[in-house]
């Protein structure tokens, strides 16, 4: 038998028929529903009066439109002040009673982004297939799970079908050798890794993360970096399985118990490339190079070390490129500007599906503990990714270092990651936030984004500008 | 699904890389639990100088008069001439709900995101990946001509320029013949249910796991 990748793997095991064109039909365990996405597939299947083909396969819960502000979330669904935001959430309530569907509404503690929300119970499985109509679906691909991020009519025929018709895509490593650098954390990894292959760079691919580097990620830095597989163009992002993984897994709500958990575990040990399998590219890159990283433009490609100074349009050869960087250097509002320590921030968001659980919440925390927001700023806010993430926060205090640093505690949902509820940037804003978008308009219309890690969050919410965390944390 | 067979139409050049689908359509219109009434607000950042609302009247919003598709010549538009890494970003199908709901039957650009591109052949529109050259011919050439049109046969897969220059493009047969009988999916895949009935049979044995319900 010929060796195989871990893609090769999870791909096989999940293989329902070939088809001769090359695409396929492959079988999906697990789909994670939110209120944006789905509306329009609950209604297909009631026109065409289909009903779903397995609804334990289904977990549902309101993340995108949901406010964050106490005062919204005390009274649940009555309390979203936006009517639009509303009949979207009421209607996500209404589909999955009527379909039978597990969901974690507004009112449930477990409660929040779908990307949190699935492995913090559990129901993200090693060895798994997991759609979500949601390009971040990547995330799950840390538990070396085959997820793919799909659109509303895919939403549809999976609800439909338990398959998702889909042509295999090919494989692409890359690597991180060696040690990461104090404070440098999984996010400036992919923000580098990003910045080394492009955009467009994994479009096609299927990416497994490897090398000591990933290896000693916690799981929480695993899916930061999966996570954002999507902003280098690949649909899925993949990382072997390990103890870290296993670990995290046991004991949690939907994981398997007694007899089938030790069954599963041995099955999850072969959840790795075998040794000799053939990528089609590789990516070395290492992890002693990688320095906190901050973007500059409008693209997650735009990205450079904290140390670094801005690239300008003019020293770009490729006229594509330079167009680009010319229209993000205008949008952006760099005319004058050097270096990154030369913008002022007006907001910072730490959150979103790729930074805003424990350890993200843990690490802001130590940063900002004893130390003050910057007068200059207007706002700063920490919004935990699922209500058992709040209260483990809270439970360990961060919440009282936050407050006390003057950085605002919020409720759990996706927030200013794309701005569909209250908060969101105003036009000219300069924000450092720990989301994976910076495209124009995400954060508001005319807001301008900057990903950072959460530490690097943490440290420009107390400089008021783009610091070297390291630098700060030294005073 | 309405099928695709041959389409002739007005081309309008977008001239921009890595066009994401936030900019194709923002945020705020996410909101809709509707399949249409997108097009209105598509590109809304690039087409209009103010901030759109969702269930905003759009006629009389300040316009963006550089923008292509504000531009009388370019009034009528079906076909989409576009840059390399067209549909990046965000999954939303909203994004090809726009712009069919605009009026686009097609879009031509030397590369699409993977998510973007699946999603358009469910609803109609045909995304072409043609040569970085060949796009550059077809956008100098819609420059040229006022009122410039643009064949686009799914049957021969061939793109036929302005001038009368032929590219052929790659399509998969099955999202090919889906799309020229304007077939659902869904419908096609149900008809395989003994065949994924065994699968699901064999693997509830090997990964029972995998099948656990989802009591409270």
């Amino acid at each position: 038998m010929s060796a195989k990748t871990l893609y090769d793997k999870l791909w096989d095991s999940h293989l329902v028929q070939q088809r001769d064109d090359g695409s396929a039909l492959i079988y999906i365990d697990l789909q994670l529903l939110h209120e944006v996405t789905s509306p329009q597939a609950f209604e297909g299947l009631r026109l065409a009066g289909r009903k779903p083909w397995r609804v334990s396969s289904s977990l549902a819960t309101p993340d995108h439109n949901v406010p964050t502000t106490k005062t919204e979330r005390m009274s649940g669904v009555d309390g979203i002040e936006d009517p639009v935001s509303k009949i979207q959430v009421t209607t996500l309530d209404d589909n999955c009673n009527e379909f039978g569907i597990t969901e974690f509404n507004m009112k449930d503690i477990r409660q929040g982004i779908v990307h949190v929300v699935g492995p913090e119970q559990g129901a993200t499985l090693p060895g798994m297939t997991v759609v979500c109509g949601d390009s971040h679906t990547s995330t799950h691909g840390a538990f070396g799970a085959l997820a793919h991020g799909i659109g509303t009519s895919e939403v549809e025929h999976v609800l439909a079908t338990q398959c998702l018709v889909q042509k295999k895509s090919r494989n692409m490593l890359v690597r991180v050798d060696g040690e990461l650098s104090p404070w440098v954390s999984a996010k400036d990894v992919v923000l580098a890794i990003i910045g080394a292959i492009g955009t467009a760079g994994g479009t096609g691919f299927a990416i497994e993360f490897g090398g000591t580097g990933i290896q000693s990620l916690s799981m929480e830095g695993r899916m930061t970096v999966c996570n954002m597989a999507i902003e280098a163009g690949a649909r899925v992002g993949l990382i072997a399985v390990d103890d870290t993984t296993i670990e995290y897994v046991k004991g949690r709500p939907y994981a398997p118990k007694g007899e089938q958990w030790d069954m599963a575990v041995e099955a999850w040990k072969d959840l790795v490339s075998d040794k000799d399998a053939q990528f089609e590219e590789v990516v070395v890159i290492k992890a002693e190079d990688i320095k906190p990283q901050v973007t500059w433009g409008t693209s997650p490609e735009m990205v450079i070390a904290i140390d670094e100074p801005i690239p300008r349009a003019e020293d770009q050869k490729d006229p594509v490129k330079k167009e680009g960087y010319a229209r993000a250097w205008k949008y952006m509002g760099l005319e004058g500007k050097t270096t990154l320590a030369d913008i002022t921030l007006d907001r910072v968001f730490i959150g979103s599906c790729t930074n805003s659980r424990i350890e993200d919440l843990r690490i802001a925390a130590e940063v900002v503990k004893g130390r003050t927001v910057a007068s200059t700023l207007k706002q700063a806010i920490v919004v935990p990714g699922s209500g058992l993430v709040k209260a483990q926060a809270e439970k360990e205090g961060l919440h009282t270092i936050f407050e006390a640093a003057g950085l605002e505690w919020r409720e759990p949902g996706c927030s200013m990651c794309l701005a569909m509820n209250a908060d969101k940037l105003g036009a000219g804003e300069h924000c450092a936030s720990t989301s994976n978008r910076n495209f124009e308009g995400r954060q508001g219309f005319g807001g301008r984004t900057h990903l950072v890690s959460p530490a690097m969050a943490a440290a420009a919410a107390i400089a008021g500008h783009f610091v070297d965390v390291n630098e700060l944390v030294k005073h | 699904m309405r099928p695709f067979t041959k389409h002739t139409g007005l081309a309008a050049p977008l001239d921009l890389a890595n066009v994401d689908t936030d900019m194709i359509i923002p945020k705020q219109f996410l909101k809709s639990i509707k399949r249409t009434g997108f097009g209105k607000n598509l590109f809304d950042e690039l087409r209009y100088e103010d901030e759109g609302q969702p269930d905003q009247e759009c006629d009389g919003r300040p316009l963006r008069e550089e923008f292509v598709l504000n531009q009388a010549r370019y009034q009528g538009a079906s076909v989409l001439l576009a840059r390399q890494n067209f549909g990046c970003g965000s999954s939303r199908e909203h994004a090809p709900w726009a712009l069919d709901d605009y009026g686009f039957r097609s879009v031509i650009a030397p590369s699409f995101a993977d998510i973007f591109y699946n999603n358009c052949f469910k609803n109609g529109l045909l995304p072409i990946v043609l040569h970085p050259d060949e796009v550059d011919q077809l956008f100098a050439e819609v420059a040229l001509r006022e009122g410039a049109e643009i064949v686009v046969d799914l049957e021969n897969q061939t793109v036929t320029s302005p001038s009368g220059a032929q590219f052929e493009f790659v399509v998969d047969n099955f999202r090919k013949h889906c799309l020229l009988n304007g077939l659902d999916d869904i419908g096609l895949t149900l008809q395989q249910d003994a065949a994924i009935r065994r699968y699901e049979e064999k693997r509830m044995q090997d990964a029972p796991w995998l099948f656990l319900s989802r009591e409270q």
